[in-house]
């Protein structure tokens, strides 16, 4: 158990959180023919394009309302207007996606208003294109509130009761911690048991680095509106991560379809828990293929647990990532000796270390360099701090853009969790220390008690008892 | 602010607003961007650009965390000592403070970090939300400055008062109003000069510097590529100045000369001939203004020296590049002064951007690439993506030179495609520079893997359909 406590200073420094507007439209990436929008000014939108084409290497479909000084005291209708007119005629996608900034939400802008009057307005010249809109101010919560908030608009937005269930049919709902690899490793292990996932949003197909027959302005690939309208018809959703409990449970409200949130799926049991699940849920056993992978993963445990175990971890994520990495790591015997978060969460208070703090990589530099860290597992701004402490830095979660293939990291499963494992035990390895001659000096009383003198421990003992 | 946006618009030296009526030249750069077709930067993004090259000085950013924690440590700016410059600092407001005014947070944030890093100074950075709620980060910096002793520096460019380049201007104006004249230099010489308007992106400044020290010239400040507090502050001792060819910061030149009579003249390290004459010309000022007469024969003779060295090695990659078919999507003078550099290594020039270029590059571009007044096809106005992508996937270039944003566009019409704008890794300056770029051309266009790449699928050929 963790007590949570949040960072005291006025000054942010070094920042590990990023902003929920950008966590929302990252969620909108996942749904495909879709043109995300910040509300905002033009920087709220470069920022956040200039990141993720940083972390995945790949064209990032982001618009802005292009606000100005004289917008924002009007009031953003005008914009938000033009916006969406301009998008159908340039793009003409199946859905725009838009999310609220820190500037427009100050303002006091009623985007929901505006669009009922948009749409009635230009109702002919919009056919064929759905609009979502999400709140999402950037001095409140985190990256991965905006994706749950954008998850859960899209729910709200397109699931509908189904008259009839499709036995065979599952949803899944990915929190924002899972990659591209991680979402379609998650679909096979689904499709191998018999069932089709229908996933929302589907990162799998829209930022997996393929390359695309023809240009298009808007996303490729994932899931599209047609497929989020039949999730009503699923038997289940599989939400991965406490921040998509909203989205399941309203899908369940909604379309009364069951839902079972798993907080994570890295690690041995937690893998177990979702073989159990969909043995259940299919009526098939176990495909080969996982028992093979099992005992693989179990192999790679016994292997790696020599350089894990004991060692001191220093972790900085998003609450449902540090869940994940946390646990596996003492699971594996690892020490979590300082653990740093960006936003609120039900799972920071059984996080398997002494405290959890929501702060930023001064932070965790800090509680890294105090409890004598051996490894940094953050995202790719944690360099310069594992480089001031001589660790090795396991580049995990977004961004990663100075190392390549961030979306095919594979982190979960028992493959996944296999891989994540070795790689931090190579980099415990690759970072071992080789034995010195002056590594194990003896403390000064140990050497005076040799030469005859006292300890100087003040133990009471005295040299000339000793001498006698 | 409204008055000091109009000074940076009537700016006399900047011949794009020379050319506008008095009526456009009022709107300067505010022109109303396009929402929903609207890319780049904030007002905030380009001041934090011009300015955040200053290395050892704490850059504080005044607004929700969307701002600074986006897009911290993004550019390749270098630093050759301190790496202050890179540490993220933000005061992340919250609700509260948006509600109750984030002031006091502000101060403290600045406290914080004089008493943890003691930097020469503190840049303050104001940002669309703490603008709108009417922070007052002049009287904040005015009161930490007198508390601290320290000069703190508000730096007044919200996002939503313009453009990226407005933001460079206004970054500008802070320096000019809080920084520059406030030191004095230990010793002066007839070789002091300023360099204005270079960032030093990947080291570029040291393609140049060796240059400038085997003449004995003495670069007093470079404002700001790896620039120091105090350098900046007693650049107004420099006998004559240098304003890099892109106009960012063209009011820190003509005000200098206004105020401190310091002489100034425009021009570019890109290109072999705009090399030397820059030389020539910081010789020609400088003697101007009392250096000893030897400067510029000592001066022609290094420049006849580089230019045959870098010629010859140009020289060397014709044969490889003899035909081969460029595509330069880039601004200002970069559309023309790398071409001469191109066509000596035998590459043709098929097609040049002008969309950010002056009536005066227009014609230069006419002159080096010998187009009558019709052949208008080369000088391209604005090109639409899906237009670059098919003139890329139709071979009708075999290389794009480009910035990041059309990176994608190129790979993903599986054509070569090399960085000449800020995000590269290479550095293009001076004779070395250039050399250097026609050396990473011919390592792009003759790398295996596009033969590779192209190649079809198994599936795609005869053989192997299934017919068989």
């Amino acid at each position: 158990m963790a007590t949570v406590g949040e960072s005291r200073k006025a000054c942010a420094v070094n920042p590990l959180k990023m902003s929920q507007p950008l966590g929302a439209c990252y969620a909108f990436m996942g749904i495909g023919n879709c043109m995300p929008m910040m509300h905002g000014s033009q920087g709220c939108t470069s920022f956040g394009l200039v990141l993720l084409v940083r972390h995945f290497k790949e064209a990032i479909p982001l618009q802005t309302t292009a606000m100005n000084e004289v917008s924002t005291i009007l009031g953003g209708m005008e914009n938000i207007e033009q916006a969406v007119l301009n998008i159908k005629k340039r793009a003409n996608p199946a859905l725009i996606a838009i999310a609220s900034t820190g500037l427009t939400e100050t303002k006091g802008d009623d985007v929901d208003g505006f669009l009922r009057l948009i749409e009635r307005k230009h109702a002919e010249a919009l056919a064929g294109t759905r609009i979502v809109y999400v709140s999402t101010p950037d001095y409140v919560g985190a990256f991965e509130d905006g994706w749950g908030k954008a998850v859960l608009a899209l729910v709200e937005a397109f699931v509908a009761p189904a008259p009839t269930r499709n036995p065979r049919q599952v949803n899944l709902l990915p929190g924002c911690h899972l990659t591209p690899a991680d979402i379609d490793e998650l679909r096979e292990i689904i499709e191998a048991f018999g069932l089709e996932a229908i996933v929302a949003p589907d990162l799998s197909g829209s930022l997996d680095g393929h390359i695309p027959e023809n240009f298009t302005p808007t996303t490729l690939g994932g899931s599209t509106l047609e497929q989020l309208g039949r999730m009503g018809a699923s038997i289940a959703s599989i939400a991965i991560g406490a921040r998509m409990t909203a989205a399941a449970t309203a899908l369940e409200d909604r379309a009364g379809v069951p839902c079972r949130v798993f907080d994570r799926l890295t690690g041995l049991g937690a893998v177990d828990a979702l073989m159990r699940y969909l043995t259940e849920l299919s009526g098939n056993a176990v495909p080969a293929k996982y028992r093979r992978q099992r005992g693989q993963l179990q192999d790679a445990m016994l292997d790696a647990h020599f350089w894990i175990g004991g060692r001191r971890f220093a972790i900085g994520a998003e609450p449902d990532l540090l869940h994940t990495l946390a646990h596996t790591a003492h699971e594996m015997g690892a020490e979590v000796c300082a653990a740093v978060t960006t936003t609120q969460s039900p799972v920071l208070a059984g996080l398997p270390c002494e405290d959890v703090l929501i702060g930023d990589l001064e932070d965790l530099e800090t509680r890294a360099r105090a409890t004598r860290a051996e490894i940094l597992v953050t995202h790719s701004h944690g360099r310069q701090a594992a480089a001031r402490l001589g660790i090795p830095l396991l580049r995990t979660g977004l961004p990663m853009f100075d190392r390549l293939g961030a979306s095919h990291v594979l982190t979960l499963g028992y493959r996944g969790t296999r891989e994540l494992i070795t790689q931090w035990a190579n980099a415990l390895l690759e970072a071992e220390h080789s034995a010195a001659p002056q590594d194990w000096p003896l403390p000064p009383e140990s050497a005076a008690a040799a030469q005859g003198g006292a300890c100087g421990t003040g133990c009471g003992c005295d040299s000339a008892l000793l001498t006698e | 602010m409204s008055a000091k946006i109009q000074d940076v618009f009537e700016e006399p030296a900047c011949e794009h607003n020379q050319q506008k009526s008095a009526k456009e030249k009022k709107k300067g750069c505010t022109k109303q961007l396009s929402p929903g077709a609207a890319a780049g930067g904030c007002a905030f993004d380009g001041a934090k650009i011009a300015l955040q090259p200053i290395v050892d000085v704490a850059h504080l950013v005044h607004g929700p965390i969307a701002c600074e924690g986006n897009s911290w440590d993004n550019r390749n700016s270098t630093s050759s000592g301190s790496t202050l410059y890179r540490t993220g600092f933000t005061t992340d407001i919250n609700e509260l403070d948006v509600i109750y005014g984030g002031e006091k947070r502000l101060f403290k944030s600045i406290r914080e970090i004089i008493e943890k890093y003691d930097p020469p100074a503190v840049f303050v950075y104001q940002t669309c939300v703490t603008a709108l709620i009417g922070d007052d980060i002049e009287a904040v910096c005015k009161k930490a400055s007198e508390k601290f002793g320290k000069p703190v520096i508000p730096v007044n460019a919200p996002g939503f008062v313009g453009p990226k380049n407005l933001g460079n201007k206004l970054g500008a104006e802070a320096l000019l109003d809080y920084v520059i004249g406030t030191e004095e230099p230990d010793f002066v010489t007839p070789y002091d000069i300023n360099i204005i308007g270079e960032y030093n992106l990947s080291g570029e400044l040291w393609q140049v510097r060796p240059l400038l020290d085997a003449l004995g010239i003495r670069i007093l400040s470079c404002i700001s590529g790896d620039g120091r507090y105090r350098e900046v502050a007693y650049s107004h001792r420099a006998r004559a100045a240098m304003m890099v060819c892109s106009k960012s910061m063209i009011n820190i030149a003509r005000k200098m000369e206004e105020r401190y009579d310091i002489p100034f003249f425009e021009g570019s390290f890109y290109g072999i001939g705009d090399m030397s004459d820059t030389l020539r010309q910081i010789a020609r000022l400088l003697v101007e203004r009392g250096a000893p007469d030897d400067l510029l024969g000592r001066t022609e003779a290094l420049i006849a020296i580089e230019e045959g060295r870098a010629w010859e090695r140009i020289a060397s990659y014709r044969s490889r590049l003899e035909g081969k078919k460029v595509l330069l999507i880039t601004g200002g003078v970069k559309s023309w002064s790398v071409v001469s550099a191109l066509q000596e290594a035998g590459l043709e020039v098929v097609g040049t951007s002008v969309k950010k270029s002056t009536k005066e590059d227009k014609e230069k571009i006419k002159e080096i690439m010998g187009l009558t007044e019709q052949d208008s096809a080369h000088m391209i106005d604005d090109m639409t993506p899906r237009e670059m992508y098919a003139m890329l996937k139709e071979a009708r270039a075999d290389i794009m030179l480009s910035g990041g944003r059309s990176q994608f566009i190129a790979l993903k019409a599986k054509m070569p495609w090399l960085d000449i704008n800020q995000e590269r890794h290479h550095a293009y300056a001076g004779y070395e520079g250039m050399v250097g770029l026609v050396r990473e051309i011919d390592k792009a266009l003759h790398n295996p893997v596009w033969e590779q790449v192209r190649r079809p699928a198994p599936w795609e050929t005869a053989a192997c359909t299934g017919a068989a």
